[in-house]
């Protein structure tokens, strides 16, 4: 599982470099997202633009990673794909984050 | 890892596709590349062979996580698919432990309304499989579990 991550004004971006996040990654994801954030910003942005496919335990695994940060710190999302859009929206997890179309739509928001 | 494969024409330009894969954390993407390519003569619509492979991905992930306990039982996954008019007959079969009390889990929307902290991290699988697949069967047969359903895409 192949993350990267950077501190940009208030937020820390964490970007997902594979494919994928499905079962036989959804445990790894998790730890990696815990070294990630481990310091930094309350807020926290993931960027799954380069993320193709998700299913049941990726959704899982950021849905951890969520409430591993929570209650002070807040993770939102930015870049889904369309097929990983559908499986938030699908599951009703739409509700329960913050939803960017793309990076720059959350770094303005998060701007103001 | 086994691929068999039989060829039997249901409606023209598709096969039938059988695929055999080795329970385990990478069942269901080795068991997805082969499907892909095996749907790519019927040129699915990216939306149509998204919801396939998500499907098919928690059908797959359901057996290794419960039938064969999470890699404390091992044993083969057989995904066998027919093209009909009205969509892709799936039958997906295993030798591990049976569904408990004999049926498939009703697959019921997660209750996201609740607090944060109480937002479920799994229970997605099978309301995935009930939303977006039809006429979802599972019968127990000898020492076989044997998972049928039907994708609603290339109609023909």
């Amino acid at each position: 599982m192949e993350l990267s991550s950077k501190i940009e004004d208030r937020a820390r971006i964490v970007t997902v470099g594979d494919a994928r996040i499905d079962a036989a990654v959804a445990i790894e994801f998790k730890d990696a997202m815990r070294a990630e954030t481990a310091d930094g910003p309350d807020l926290v942005v993931l960027d799954l633009s380069a993320v193709g496919f998700i299913d049941s335990s990726g959704l899982g695994a950021i849905v951890a990673a969520m409430k591993h940060l929570a209650p002070r710190r807040k993770l939102a999302l930015a870049g889904l794909t369309p097929t990983v859009d559908k499986v938030f929206k699908l599951t009703r997890m739409d509700s329960v984050f913050s939803l960017y179309a793309t990076l720059d739509d959350a770094r303005r928001a998060f701007a103001e | 890892m086994l691929q068999a494969s039989r060829f039997h024409a249901t409606l023209p330009a598709f096969p039938e596709v059988n695929i055999i894969v080795a329970s385990g954390p990478l069942a269901a993407r080795q068991a997805l590349d082969q499907l892909k390519l095996a749907l790519a003569p019927l040129s699915l619509h990216i939306d149509e062979l998204s919801t396939v492979e998500l499907v098919l991905a928690e059908a797959v992930n359901n057996i290794c996580e419960h039938a064969y306990a999470n890699g404390a039982r091992h044993g083969p996954i057989h995904l066998h698919c027919r093209h009909h008019r009205d969509g892709l007959h799936f039958t997906i079969t295993d030798e591990g432990m049976p569904m408990p009390g004999g049926c498939a889990p009703p697959g019921l929307a997660v209750d996201v309304d609740g607090d944060l902290s109480e937002v479920p991290e799994g229970g997605f699988g099978w309301f995935l499989i009930r939303d977006l697949a039809r006429d979802v069967t599972y019968q127990r047969q000898g020492a076989i579990n044997r998972l049928s359903l039907r994708m609603a895409v290339a109609l023909g």
